[in-house]
Order: structure tokens, then sequence, then C-alpha cells
């Protein structure tokens, strides 16, 4: 019986090997802390790269699945997601004059959109659509190792590449032509816990939050995996007793 | 047998039970059938662990319809909506992502568990005399699987929800005369569109309430028969057999158990393993992704499709794929059923099997000439193993005598 599980599982391999296949460029493997049977989300690393997503990609991404109040998770205070909303301002009413007017978010809001609609986006960026970044992580193949990679890739286009007007050469993206200028460069911004804001670190630390944010329940996740898993291996051993009890006297 | 009750029948009717049990049953025979088809049942002692993944089946189909139902309560089936009801679900409804995750992984396992059973049915024979119903029940039930797991893959309304969606759908517009207003009743709209996703909707639970009714028919049809077994021999005496409980209920449930560690390990650490990232990006009408591929448990029927140059002989060839195993009882020519005593036969299934893998790699990869060229090999291979080697190879092959169950077992101890 384990060959048929082992030939399940060698199946499942299979079909990932099937899509691993496909693509030519190699993106590096980095170390997450979120890996493995009991990984968790790095909280400092998360913190500061809600840091660099506010200062450096907000400008440009949405991230409208999130709401102020889920920054709790990453260790931020009430007081804190407070001050941190009210730097938005959102569209509310109509109030009772029937007006529409802005004020600013609170925890409960989603996360302000930098344009008021797709058009205002491409317009502002050259035709190109600044994807929304909530589910980035998810979204891509090869996940967190691409994303971290496409931020560390602008390097000199290599001879003979010409890129058109607007577009960036990027060693990670797809076709190695990207509308996003590089976003990062070392010193990009200042970290308020001393640590040195290197490219790396703020690829690392933004990463990391575009991680948590696409799911935000991975620890949970594991958590109860470990329950689940130590449970039905123990049922497994119960029901493994019990058959040979009953089958001993068959003949 | 009184004058008035010929037949027996009114005797039959009367409850082997006493008390509330008998008052019941006498009334309701549920008690007395349970009993005789779950409890009593006999079944060839010599069932190996192939034999599990029936009720394996039944357990995955279980629980996708309990998660279904909670997901059910807080998805919203339209193009404006639905993405984000489902992101809802992920991050703002209590244990959303367990019963979103469970879902979507659980129909994955369903088919793993159903491709295992249907290969057990071919190496031992299974569908041969007197089981061509079982059979027959089984493949509705896959083909409704393949219509509800396709609808349901819509509904979340990601790029391959909706590109899947409109290539799969376009199929209907190569059949000729009609093909078009198939298309449009099936669409409501002229693209996939917000009322596409409300009508997959309702379909996805229809379809998914219908496998329910044929699982019925399913074992209705087998309770008749009795099961098969790897001699593909009936059992000769009571000694041959053993009652359905305890002996199949303990060990069914141990394989069970097993199959839910894999479940759970898939679930729990690799919940997206079976997916495909663009399905994250919301349906976009006006972005087509670089390759539109279908869930891996449609693999190979994708290949069969892209194997012919021509789109009405590639739906065609699809459809027979799956028709040519309705006809698989009256195909196969020989006496013997299992695979154990028949030698060339046996190949032959073992070679379906790996065409099958085969053709699911060559679905996921590009339409490129030596993938196309290996897709068509195989598309040839698998309706000449049922169209020609079934009823060639019943004929030519000398197979083994069978043994009897008993002696099955013994050489097994032995």
């Amino acid at each position: 019986m384990i060959k048929k599980f082992l030939l399940i599982i060698l199946f499942i391999n299979f079909y990932t090997f099937t899509f691993a296949a496909e693509s030519k460029i190699e993106i590096p493997k980095y170390d997450w802390s979120w890996k493995g049977f009991f990984g968790t989300y790095d909280r400092s690393a998360a913190q500061r790269g809600f840091k660099v997503y506010k200062e450096v990609c907000s400008g440009c991404h949405s991230m409208n699945l999130l709401s102020y109040r889920n920054l709790e998770d990453l260790g931020f205070s009430k007081q804190q997601i407070k001050v941190i909303a009210s730097d938005s301002l959102v569209e509310d009413g109509p109030n009772d004059e029937g007006e529409m007017f802005e004020r600013d978010a609170i925890a409960s809001d989603r996360f302000a959109d930098p344009y008021p609609n797709d058009n205002a986006a491409r317009a502002a960026n050259n035709g190109a659509y600044p994807p929304d970044l909530s589910l980035i992580v998810k979204a891509r193949p090869k996940g967190a190792d691409y994303i971290k990679a496409l931020l560390m890739g602008y390097v000199e286009a290599p001879q003979g590449v010409i890129v058109p007007e607007g577009m960036y050469y990027n060693a990670y993206m797809e076709g190695h032509q990207i509308a996003m200028p590089a976003p990062l460069l070392d010193g990009s911004i200042d970290y308020d816990d001393g640590t040195e804001p290197t490219l790396d670190q703020l690829a690392t630390d933004v990463t990391t939050f575009m991680a948590w944010a696409a799911e935000p329940y991975l620890e949970d996740r594991k958590r109860l995996g470990v329950k689940v898993m130590l449970f039905l291996l123990a049922l497994f051993v119960l029901t493994y007793i019990s058959k040979e009890r009953i089958w001993r006297n068959v003949k | 047998m009184s004058s008035n009750d010929p037949h027996g029948y009114k005797k039959n009717l009367s409850s082997p039970y006493t008390g509330v049990k008998g008052w019941i049953d006498s009334r309701l025979p549920l008690i007395r059938m349970m009993e005789a088809e779950y409890l009593k049942f006999p079944v060839p002692k010599s069932l190996n662990y192939f034999w599990s993944f029936g009720g394996i089946a039944m357990f995955c189909l279980i629980g996708l319809i309990l998660s279904g139902i909670f997901l059910g309560m807080h998805y919203k089936p339209s193009a404006a909506e639905a993405f984000n009801s489902v992101e809802r679900i992920m991050r703002d409804v209590q244990f959303g992502w367990l019963v979103r995750y469970l879902h979507m992984n659980l129909a994955s396992f369903f088919f793993i568990a159903t491709y295992i059973h249907i290969f057990r049915a071919l190496y031992f024979g299974s569908y041969k005399a007197p089981r061509e119903l079982v059979f027959i029940f089984g493949m509705l039930m896959f083909l409704l699987m393949m219509g509800t797991a396709f609808l349901g893959y819509t509904l979340p309304w990601g790029q391959m929800s909706y590109w899947g969606a409109t290539v799969i759908t376009n199929l209907f517009s190569a059949i000729p005369v009609v093909g078009d207003a198939i298309l449009l009743t099936l669409l409501g709209d002229f693209t996939v569109s917000d009322a596409t996703v409300n009508r997959f909707y309702v379909l996805h639970w229809l379809l998914a309430f219908a496998i329910v009714g044929l699982v019925v028919f399913h074992v209705i049809t087998l309770h008749m028969t009795g099961s098969n077994n790897p001699t593909g021999m009936e059992p000769q005496n009571w000694d041959e057999t053993l009652s359905f409980h305890p002996y199949m209920t303990i060990k069914d449930t141990k394989a069970m158990v097993l199959f839910f560690i894999l479940v759970a390990f898939i679930l729990f650490y690799y919940p997206n393993i079976m997916g495909h990232s663009d399905n994250y990006i919301r349906a976009n009408a006006l972005v087509t992704p670089a390759h539109i591929v279908p869930e891996w448990y449609f693999l190979p029927f994708y290949a069969i499709l892209r194997a012919i140059p021509d789109k009405l002989g590639g739906v065609l060839a699809m459809f027979g794929s799956i028709a040519v195993l309705f006809i698989l009882p009256w195909l196969d020519t020989s006496k013997v059923r299992s695979c154990l005593y028949r030698p060339i036969w046996r190949i032959c299934v073992l070679l379906f099997a790996l065409n099958f893998f085969v053709l699911m790699y060559m679905g996921a990869k590009p339409a490129s000439d030596l993938y196309v060229l290996i897709s068509r090999i195989g598309t040839a291979y698998w309706f000449l193993f049922f169209l020609v080697l079934a009823p060639l190879v019943g004929y030519l092959e000398t197979p083994r005598q069978p043994v009897t169950i008993s002696n099955y077992i013994r050489d097994k101890k032995a």
C-alpha cells in the first residue's frame, strides 16, 4: 500500500514539475522565515516592509484587499494603526445634505487606492497598469522568490538588447522588459529600528510584507496542520491495530 | 404464503425487529436494508486496498458538499463581486480559509481517488458482465464530475477561471448548425460574463447533487452483483466471503485515514500546489494569460483535444475518448476478468495508464510540434486500446486459468 501512496506523491510532484519546466529564466531561491512546518512571518521584517510599501510602492500600487485593522497581525498597536490610517483620505457619503465628502481613513477602511480608477492609473504610468499588490505573491509562479528577485533584478541591459523608451531592463521579468523603474535602491528609505537599508534588506522586507498580505492566515494554517496531522497519525495507529485484530482470525 | 398474498410480498414487509426499531422498520424498511447491505453484505475475502478507493471517493464527495454549502453562504455569483467575495472568505470569514482550501483541494483528491478507482476497474475487469451497469453509472458520475469541476473552477473569477471557461465553452461552437445557439444559451451572453458566472453557480450545485443521486444507482447495482475481486472469480461458497462489517469497514477506514493524511499534508502545507497562480489575478477580458492551462485532472483530455488539427474533430475526439469507456464492457471479448491471468491485456492496461500520464504532461505543455506529435501518438493509443486491442486481445490471447479466491489467498500467504 505504501507503494501506492508514494505513487500519489510522485504524481503530485510530476504535476508541479510540468509547470516548473516552463519558464526559461532561473529564479534564485531565498530563505524565508515562513517556510517549513512551523514557519512564521518575521514581524519586524514585515513591519519594515510595510514602511517600504507605504513610502515607495503605494505611490502607484493599490493593495485594496487589506484593511488598516489587519496591520494588528503584524504587531502594530491600535493607536499606531489609527495614525497610519489617518494619513490617507477616503471618499465617504452621501451625508445628510446628499453630498459626498472626504475624510481621514479609519482602521476599518481598506488601504486607500493611489488612483481614482484604472484609467487614471494607466494614464499616470505610460499606459502600463500597476497591479494591485494584495495577492501578488500568490499570483506569480515562483511567489516570494520571484518578487524579491524582480525587485533586485534591475541590471545593465546586455550588449545588443534595445530597451524601448519608457521601459526598463530586468533580469527576472518575462521578456526582460518592465514598465516599472527600479523602485528600490541602497538606502532608499530610512528604517526606524536602525536596520541597514541595503537593497537586499529592503527587497526582503517588502516581500515579507506582501507575502503576509497575500496569505494572512498562513501561521494559523500551519499550526492547525500540525494538530490535524498528529490526530490523523494517532487515528491511523488505532485503525491499524484494530484492522490487525479484527482480521487475525481470517484464514 | 396465504392466497391473498401470492408472492409473499406482505411477509417480506414484516420487520425482524421489535419495539421502536420494529415500529419504524415495518413502516420504513431502512434499518433492515442497511443491515443487509452494510453489515452482513458478503464481499470476497481477497479484496486488496484498491477496493478502498470507492469509499474514499465518496468521502471526498461528502466533504465537497459540506464545504460547498458553507462557501455558498458567503460567495457572490456575479462578475463584479465573485473574486472579492472569495478573498473575503479567505480573509474575513471565520475559518473561511480552511473551508475554501478544503473545497479546492478535495476536488483534486476526488479526482485522484476516482482515477485510481477507474484504474482498478480496468485492471481487474470490474466492468465485465454482470457489472456493466455498475461501470456505466460510474462513468456517468465521472462525466458529471468533470462538468461540476469545470463549472466550479469558473466561480472564483480569476484569470484562469475566465479564460478556461472561454476556451472550453467555445468548443461547443464547433458543433455544426446548432453550435452557436448552444454556446449562447450556455453563456447567457456573447462572452463569458456576469450572466455566465451566475448560471454556472446554479449548475455547479445542480450537477453536484446529480452525482449524489448517481451514487445511489452505482451502489444499488453493485449490491446486486456483489464486488469483483483481484481474481475476477465469483466467490464459490460462504467461506470465500467476509461480512462487510467489521472486516471491510475497518480496512477501508484504515486506508481512508492514510489517504486523508496525504490530503491534510497538501491542504495545510501546499494548498495551492495543484492550482494555478494566475487564478489569483482577477478575471480580465482584455488580458489573455500566456498559457491557458486547465486543471491537472483535465490535462489528458485537453491533450487529446489539441492533438486533432480540426476544431470539430478535436471536440469529437475529446468526448469520444470518454464515450468509448461506456461501451468497454462489450468491446472486451475475453472470458477472463482479471489482468492477473491475462498476460497480454495486462501490458495493454499498464501502457494505457502510462499513456494517461504522458497525455497529462503533454496537456500542460505549449502546443509545439514535438509535443503535438507525442499527443497524437497518445491519442491514437487511447482509441486503439478500446476499439482494437480490447476486442482483439480477447480473441487472440490465451489467458491462464484464474484461481479460486481460497487458492489465491493461500498462494498469497505462502
